[in-house]
């Protein structure tokens, strides 16, 4: 099917340009592929170094993540899954919008994404506000409460360690978003740069992906 | 061998050399061979600056007595040259210089399949090496290259940050080059070529390639968290703070354990080249050779509790990554037999790149075995920490990979340049850079079974004799580094002209000229055969 809508953007509009070492656009298309999973091969390595001392930390102290887990807001940590699954929803519309060459819905999705993506980051950074102001940012102005357990501030360590490089990723993925929106907005072909859209799309799945696995690990401990 | 010829051959006029002259030309060059030699150009002046480094070293440990500098001075120089040696020199060194050169000519491509990326990889590795090159003029870094902490967090009074973020950079163009040769392997090979049709030189380095993507973006996180701790005041590695020390030390072996194999696969990959050449013969057990890469880099990932055996870890972690050490000299062993059966009834030819092949094999097995006493629970915790660590790393680094890329150097370099060298004083430096090695890194085998510790700037007078002859062997050896790098450079003036394929090879690199044009074939070659169609020697 996805296929199919890339050999009718073609037929219907200008010939995709090909790079002066590629043979032919499927193996420039090939290759742009390839070369995109493999960067979020390594990006999964990446986190996985904070993913491994989640691991360990929680496995040596479970009281201590248990209680501080309590002190995350449930609502908006929901509310923001809810948001960063639409805007995958948008995107692949974007995507499959550029693979037809219809310019303006590739835009228009584009862009929703992007609102999507701004409204989670602008939830984190209010949490975030939040933690600061309680006093659970961890350094030298962490201040646990009197009961809690081992392990309580190396669960926000933790916490804003890893929401912040998620936070750091989707931000990066935004501008390149807005820069991809302009570039569309100037060409008339959409086809040209629909391998540039369906690559970017990819990489905003898996930041996606990212948070499907910080929001059970940090929010939703023993709340079952 | 090749032909003295005052008049400029016809076709040099088309080779990627001649296609422009300017600075900008060089700097803006998006062609992988401009990019390889780039590269060449920088990692050799960062291994004459961690080379200084090292020779300092080898005076102070002349005699017994601090003479030369204070613990503070010494503990900054060993570092200084293990950070330059690693990250700037031997881990781009065949990957980045030969890899980008050969790889599209072998898989017969007009390029690597993202030539923008490649030029890229160039600059983030010349950022990270001016931010650590600052580190060190601004006064240096002292937790040796292996950054442990609390050296590097907690107790750290030197320019740590400074040297991370270099490294942290440089760690980018590793990942760069490691996905564009995946990829280019991947969808840009010729027709006809299978993958069992490629060079060996091919197969180790889509090896290197795994391991530089899957795990230099652990050395990253690893050396982000010792700068959260550092700025912020995370707790991650420090006890007072909740954290824990052996966080790091797992991390950074998780990296550094396979940086290892990065260092010394692509030199696998050239002694295999080399050695089927100049034996005439094709390489013994091919297709066992390609996978024993494959195998070294998925086991590579599995043994890096082997540098933690006295840190506290449990004895039975300990016995499982002892066990997994072991396997991994199997693919190893596996590469050393079959380069010595083909050598067996081969017509062998002693030219200078099959000297260091030769040189290579001998190494790579001392540093091997020595590798399989470290790895021996018992063993370790006596030799831990001692001479006998940096004689055993030396053996594979300095003897394997070193020798492998000067011997890959010389093989390539009438392709690289269009210039023969002079092969009786090329002869001459490879074997004074076997007999220095030996004599630099012998003695400190002994050294260390003896109980001398490493990263001391004084011992007790009873080691005096054989730190001397390790000193009188690295000075020989700095010599036979100081040859090649003259009489190379002399050759690119008054060298002969070069063949299109002077040693008579195999391997479609040598099908187009010397230097090749700047898309390297005049049409796509079409590949009906193996690699290695050497007439056997029977
Ligand atoms: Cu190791």
């Amino acid at each position: 099917m996805r296929d199919q809508g890339k050999a009718a953007a073609v037929a219907s509009d200008l010939p995709i340009p090909v790079a002066h070492q590629f043979d032919d656009a499927r193996q420039q298309h090939e290759a742009a592929a390839m070369g995109m999973w493999i960067f979020l091969a390594t990006e999964i390595l990446f986190f996985g170094g904070l993913f491994t001392g989640y691991a360990v930390y929680r496995a040596v102290e479970p009281q201590g993540f248990h209680e501080a887990s309590r002190h995350l807001d449930l609502l908006l940590g929901t509310l923001n899954t809810g948001l960063l699954l639409t805007s995958s929803l948008t995107m692949a519309l974007a995507v499959h919008s550029a693979e037809n060459g219809l310019r303006r819905p590739t835009i228009g999705w584009l862009l929703t994404t992007s609102m999507l993506g701004l409204g989670f980051l602008a939830i984190k950074g209010y949490e975030y506000a939040h933690k600061v102001h309680e006093h659970l940012w961890p350094g030298p102005h962490f201040v646990a409460p009197p009961d809690a357990s081992r392990g309580f501030e190396q669960f926000f360590v933790l916490y804003v360690s890893m929401t912040g490089l998620h936070a750091i990723h989707m931000a990066a993925g935004l501008l390149v978003m807005w820069v991809m929106v302009i570039i569309l907005w100037r060409s008339r072909h959409v086809a040209r740069h629909s391998n540039f859209v369906e690559m970017f799309g990819l990489y905003w799945h898996f930041v996606d992906i990212v948070w499907i696995f910080l929001f059970p690990l940090l929010y939703l401990i023993d709340r079952s | 061998m090749s032909v003295v010829s005052p008049a400029p051959p016809l076709r040099l006029k088309e080779s990627y050399l001649s296609v422009s002259f300017t600075i900008r030309s060089w700097l803006l060059s998006t062609d992988h061979k401009r990019i390889g030699i780039l590269y060449l150009l920088s990692i050799t002046a960062l291994f004459l600056f961690g080379g200084a480094a090292a020779v300092a070293m080898r005076v102070e440990l002349m005699t017994p007595q601090a003479d030369v500098v204070r613990a503070e001075v010494y503990n900054r120089m060993f570092t200084v040259h293990g950070v330059i040696m690693v990250w700037f020199f031997l881990i781009p060194s065949i990957p980045a210089v030969l890899g980008n050169f050969l790889i599209p000519l072998m898989i017969g491509a007009r390029d690597l399949a993202f030539p923008k990326l490649n030029l890229a990889s160039w600059y983030v590795f010349m950022a990270g090496a001016a931010f650590t090159l600052w580190a060190i003029v601004r006064g240096g870094v002292d937790t040796g290259w292996t950054f442990y902490t609390p050296y590097s967090s907690t107790y750290s009074n030197s320019y740590v940050m400074l040297t991370a973020t270099g490294i942290f950079i440089t760690g980018f163009s590793s990942i760069f080059t490691g996905l564009n040769f995946i990829v280019t392997i991947h969808t840009m090979r010729a027709p006809g070529l299978q993958w069992f049709r490629l060079p060996l030189f091919v197969w180790s380095l889509y090896a290197t390639s795994l391991i530089l993507v899957l795990a230099t973006p652990v050395l990253a996180i690893s050396l982000g968290l010792i700068a959260l701790e550092r700025l912020f005041g995370f707790g991650i590695y420090d006890p007072n703070k909740g954290g824990d020390p052996l966080l790091f030390q797992h991390l950074f072996w998780f990296y550094s354990h396979p940086a290892v194999y990065i260092m010394i696969l692509p030199g696998m990959g050239v002694v295999s080249e080399t050695i089927a050449c100049f034996s005439r013969k094709a390489v013994f057990g091919y297709k066992v050779v390609a996978m024993s890469s494959l195998a070294i880099a998925v086991l590579g990932f599995l043994v890096w509790g082997h540098h933690m055996f006295v840190s506290g870890q449990s004895t039975y972690a300990g016995l499982v990554f002892s066990l997994l050490s072991f396997l991994v000299a199997i693919p190893s062993a596996i590469k050393t037999f079959n380069w010595t059966a083909t050598l067996y009834k081969g017509q062998i030819t002693f030219a200078t790149p099959m000297l260091y092949a030769l040189g290579f094999i001998g190494l790579f097995t001392i540093g091997g075995l020595t590798g399989l006493v470290l790895a021996s629970l018992a063993v370790d915790v006596h030799v831990h920490d001692t001479y006998f660590v940096v004689a055993h790393f030396h053996y594979i680094m300095v003897g394997g990979m070193v020798m492998a890329y000067l011997g890959g150097i010389h093989f390539w370099w009438p392709k690289m340049t269009g210039r023969m060298y002079p092969e009786g004083w090329a002869r001459f430096s490879a074997i004074l850079v076997f007999v220095g090695f030996n004599l630099t890194f012998f003695p400190q085998f002994l050294l260390g079974y003896l109980g001398m510790p490493r990263r001391y700037h004084t011992y007790p007078a009873e080691f005096q004799v054989l730190n001397v002859m390790s000193t009188a062997g690295a000075s020989i050896l700095g010599v036979g580094y100081l040859f090649p790098l003259t009489y190379l450079l002399w050759s690119l003036r008054y060298g002969p002209r070069a063949e299109s394929n002077p040693w008579n090879a195999t391997g479609l690199e040598w099908q187009t000229p010397s230097p090749p044009p700047t898309y390297n074939f005049k049409e796509t070659p079409v590949v009906t055969e193996g690699p290695y169609h050497y007439e056997t020697g029977e």
